[in-house]
């Protein structure tokens, strides 16, 4: 497991509203796979924490769900993004690339002072 | 506002919903299907596709933990959860449920219905305007230190004072009312034009007195109270401007004054009239029949507004040989409003306190013993991997249901207890307290039980749980059955059980003193025989004009009156006796220097057959004749303390006295009679003056009828023989002596004071005997294992009476030496409600010390009992 990265708290969410963005309506395993994916494997996500991630962001209004039939018949519920939710994407995903942005410069070799 | 939505939600979550969990256990299901198709389909074997799937997932119990978690408040959902446990911990346990819910029960009804009581009367805001500023003003005379002001002083004061905004006065006044259906009495306030002003009251409907409306010139009109206008006027808006006739004088009416309005030192007033100085009392000096309101100018202090009217007093005595040793007093309206019946309340609040401080300890101390044996219970909790938090928790969740039953059941009962005591306040007095008509469960009241509540939720959860440390929980597994494992309850119990003892003997010394002072006051020298004595009390209309026509009334209504069946005497006086010391007049002794003192003393005019009527005891000389009137010369009976207090060695029969009059009119003292109670019964009899009612009569009568039966059967009866006579006559009221007595205000305040006290202090006692109980039989129950040895090793049986009543016996006499200390002190705190006895009375003290130590050895005496009982044998198996 030494080669895998444990989700941030706090970034889960934002990686939910992403893959909902990009993938459109889908279901709880759905999205956990596509994280998995989307970082080429590099993170290690117990599923079981997406759930009540999700449900946060439902009391939140960020996304909302909707019982519906999987791919392979299974019955499974649907999350999509609400209005409010692309959003609240919009201004996480800024908020997030300042941060990385300002840690990016601290931690390049050759500082500006110099 | 994401944030707001999102805590409503799990708000919301917090009740339990069994379609949330359905969903929950769905959707987990389906995510374990689609992954263990994955599975599958690259390979696995069905069984390790599943396992692969849960693992992945973190466990599905762990992750559901997770879900409910962010679905709800936890900590209000465990609260939730504790208290469903508490509940059913509780009815498993129904004895001990029952006796604490019941005693918080009791603890919280006797509180909050007396202090619904102090909240209406003492608390609820005056229903004038800026009330703190408004002061009664009162002139003082040696007799009375507050006295009422004459008209004439009350102008030269309003004229001259400068500390007073405004200034105006009131009486309370009893008049007939002329209805299509007859004369009837009814009540009314008499006021100057600007009283209600002072006030800062304005009537709901019409108009105030307009300024001048109290002159003799201005037309008569009147204002009513609200419930008069509806009672009387069904609250019809066309009552402006009609003819209500008072005394026979007909008064238009301008207004209706509103539904909160109260003025309880004139009430109960039906209506409300202005003065109107013509004749009589009013334009007399000497004469004083009004009681002063002013509001205070802004900056103006009560001791600066006094040092005012002193000066203005002082002057006016130069001026006036009428004013002679009159001063002038004024204190804040509140003291005139509710001064008599504060020390009461506080003393009943008071009283109430501390049963519902013994019902909380009690309650307590339960909970404490049950914590004790709840030990292995907590300690197994806490190992199964309870915090602490947790355990706390359901000790608060068992506070809460407790103190939530016992809290409600006991406000209801206090409803019950205030409609109660309500019906029980007699109708004289309960005219006079119009505050309490807004008694009821207030704002004020609920946030008076609630704090009770909470902080004995706070006691009852904090208590036991603070017993448990955390090193406390673990030890209880380790510490096993035997040994010492009551002795930190021992330690609190026993001191939580010697302040039951003393509370109990605070109220206990309280309600024997009141008992002794209602005793005392019940059992006061009267002076006349109160048994089988019929009153009635008339107001002869000014229609019979001059003296010989109303002796003829008062002899026609005697003939009717005995000639009634029962009846074997009848007589009058002015004034009837056990109301007042007021109506006074002012004397001087002839043949004796005189440099103008008043001797104030009572005046009673009474027929020649009122002293044998009432059973007085005339010690020497004789009573009135039947003949004495205006044409015999003029003759007077004193009482006792007239002859002691003018002539202390000499003989009084004889003597000639005269009322201030230049020239002095002699009358001839012919009769002294033993002293009789003029006034209430906590009063001492002043010097009396009686004179023959012939000789001056006058048009209030209160008339007794001597019976041969009890009284009250005969009264409408005589009642109707006076309006046989003559309709117009108003009956103001009518009553057996006894029981007029019973109700007059001293004997009611006392009755219901000791009463109520009494009450509590039984309660009390009940519950300090319940106390010492539980504490020893768990003490001996604690013990049995050591009772055993000792037995076994030859202890005899009446060693361990010893043993036990000896441990009863040191915290029964160190909760009554407490309890007797603080009671003397706490006596001090009621003195002014004790009659005829003190603070330090021994035979109360020393009865209430038996009565309870009695019962608290009692108590003991049965564990001890079941103690000596023990076969060592059983004892040692028994753990």
């Amino acid at each position: 497991m030494g080669d895998k990265t444990e989700v941030w708290q706090g970034t889960l969410s934002l990686m939910v509203l992403k893959t909902l963005e990009a993938m459109g309506p889908l279901h709880g395993y759905g999205i956990a796979r596509r994280i998995e994916q989307t970082s080429g494997n590099l993170l290690s996500l117990n599923y079981g924490t997406l759930y009540p991630a999700l449900l946060k962001l439902e009391q939140e209004g960020s996304i909302s769900s909707e019982w519906g039939v999987s791919e392979n018949n299974r019955k499974a519920k649907f999350y999509k993004l609400t209005r409010a939710g692309r959003k609240e994407l919009s201004r996480a995903a800024e908020d997030w690339e300042q941060t990385t942005a300002i840690l990016a410069r601290f931690l390049s070799p050759s500082g500006e002072s110099a | 506002m994401k944030r707001l939505r999102a805590g409503l939600a799990r708000l919301a979550g917090i009740l339990p919903s069994e379609r949330r969990e359905r969903d929950l256990e769905d959707e987990l299901e389906g995510h374990l299907q689609m992954h263990m198709d994955d599975n599958v389909r690259s390979g696995m074997p069905a069984e390790e596709a599943r396992r692969q799937a849960v693992l992945k997932l973190g466990g599905v119990e762990s992750t559901k933990e997770a879900y409910r978690e962010t679905a709800t408040v936890p900590v209000f959902n465990n609260l939730l959860r504790d208290i469903g446990f508490a509940i059913r911990q509780l009815r498993k346990n129904p004895g001990f449920t029952t006796t604490a819910v019941l005693m918080l029960a009791l603890g919280i009804c006797a509180s909050v219905a007396i202090f619904a009581f102090v909240d209406a009367a003492l608390l609820a805001p005056l229903p004038y305007k800026d009330a703190k500023r408004l002061v009664a003003v009162f002139e003082t005379v040696p007799m009375f230190p507050q006295s009422n002001l004459s008209y004439p002083d009350y102008l030269d004061w309003k004229k001259q004072n400068t500390s007073f905004q405004a200034f105006d006065v009131y009486q309370r006044n009893g008049q007939s009312l002329t209805t299509p259906s007859g004369v009837e009495p009814t009540r009314s306030g008499r006021v100057s034009d600007g009283f209600f002003r002072t006030l800062g009251v304005s009537p709901v409907l019409g108009r105030d007195f307009y300024a001048g409306e109290d002159l003799p010139s201005a037309p008569r009109t009147l204002l009513m109270s609200y419930s008069t206008w509806q009672r009387r006027y069904a609250g019809s808006p066309d009552v402006l401007g009609r003819v209500v006739t008072l005394d026979g004088e007909p008064h238009t009416v301008v207004g209706v004054l509103p539904r909160e309005f109260h003025f309880a030192p004139a009430e109960p007033a039906e209506f409300w009239v202005t003065i109107h100085a013509t004749s009589g009392c009013m334009i007399r000096r000497g004469c004083h029949g009004l009681y002063g309101v002013a509001r205070l100018k802004d900056g103006v202090s009560i001791q600066a507004a006094l040092q005012n009217v002193v000066a203005i007093a002082k002057q006016l005595e130069k001026l006036y040989p009428e004013n002679r040793d009159q001063g002038a007093t004024v204190a804040p309206l509140t003291e005139v409003l509710v001064g008599n019946v504060r020390p009461v309340l506080l003393v009943l609040l008071g009283g109430a306190a501390l049963l519902l401080l013994i019902a909380g300890v009690n309650v307590a101390s339960l909970l404490l013993v049950r914590s004790e044996s709840r030990k292995r219970e907590m300690a197994v909790r806490n190992a199964l991997g309870a915090s602490s938090g947790r355990i706390v928790s359901q000790f608060l969740a068992e506070g809460l249901v407790l103190v939530g039953v016992g809290g409600l059941l006991g406000v209801q009962l206090a409803r019950g207890a205030m409609a109660l005591l309500t019906s029980l306040i007699p109708a004289n007095m309960a005219g006079s307290m119009p505050y309490l008509r807004d008694l009821g469960l207030t704002p004020r009241v609920w946030a008076f039980a609630a704090t009770i509540m909470v902080a004995a939720t706070i006691l009852f959860s904090v208590a036991p749980a603070l017993r448990f440390s955390l090193s406390g929980i673990r030890s209880g597994l380790t510490e096993g059955t035997r040994g010492s494992a009551g002795t930190t309850w021992r330690r609190l119990g026993t001191k939580l059980v010697v302040l039951e003892l003393a509370t109990a003997i605070v109220l206990l010394v309280g309600a024997g003193l009141l008992g002794k002072s209602l005793y005392r006051l019940l059992h006061v020298s009267l002076g006349f025989e109160p048994e089988h004595l019929a009153m009635v009390q008339l107001a002869i209309p000014s229609t019979y004009g001059k003296d010989p026509q109303v002796i003829a009334l008062e002899r026609q209504v005697f003939d009717r009156i005995t000639s009634l069946p029962g009846v074997s005497s009848v007589g009058l006086s002015t004034d009837l006796p056990v109301t007042h010391n007021g109506d006074t007049t002012w004397i001087r002794v002839l043949g004796r220097p005189w440099h103008g003192e008043h001797n104030e003393m009572p005046e009673r005019d009474v027929s020649a057959g009122y002293f044998s009527t009432i059973g007085a005891k005339l010690l020497r000389g004789r009573y009135f004749r039947e003949d004495e009137d205006n044409t015999k010369p003029r003759v007077a009976i004193v009482n006792q303390a007239m002859v002691r207090q003018h002539f202390p060695n000499e003989e009084a029969l004889g003597k000639q006295v005269s009322f201030l009059t230049t020239p002095p009119v002699p009358i001839e003292i012919v009769g002294i009679v033993e002293d009789i109670r003029e006034g209430q019964l906590d009063t001492a009899v002043p010097p009396v003056l009686y004179l023959p009612f012939n000789q001056g009569p006058g048009t209030f009568w209160g008339v007794v009828a001597r019976t041969n039966t009890d009284a009250g059967p005969l009264l409408p009866a005589i009642s109707a023989a006076v309006r046989e006579i003559d309709p117009k006559i108003a009956i103001a009221g009518s009553a057996s002596m006894n029981d007029s007595i019973s109700r007059s205000p001293s004997a009611y305040i006392h009755r219901s004071t000791a009463w109520l006290v009494g009450g509590f202090a039984a309660m009390a006692l009940l519950l300090g005997v319940i106390g010492i109980y539980g504490v020893i039989a768990y003490s001996v129950s604690q013990r049995t294992r050591e009772i055993g040895v000792r037995m076994a090793l030859g202890a005899q049986r009446s060693s361990v009476y010893r043993l036990i009543l000896r441990e009863a016996g040191r915290l029964i006499a160190a909760g009554i030496a407490i309890g007797l200390v603080v009671a003397v002190g706490a006596a001090r705190l009621m003195r002014g409600l004790l009659f005829g006895v003190q603070t330090w009375d021994v035979p109360t003290l020393g009865g209430v010390a038996m009565v309870l130590g009695l019962a608290a050895l009692l108590a003991s005496y049965l564990p001890a009992r079941r103690a000596a009982s023990v076969s060592p044998v059983e004892a040692l198996r028994s753990e």
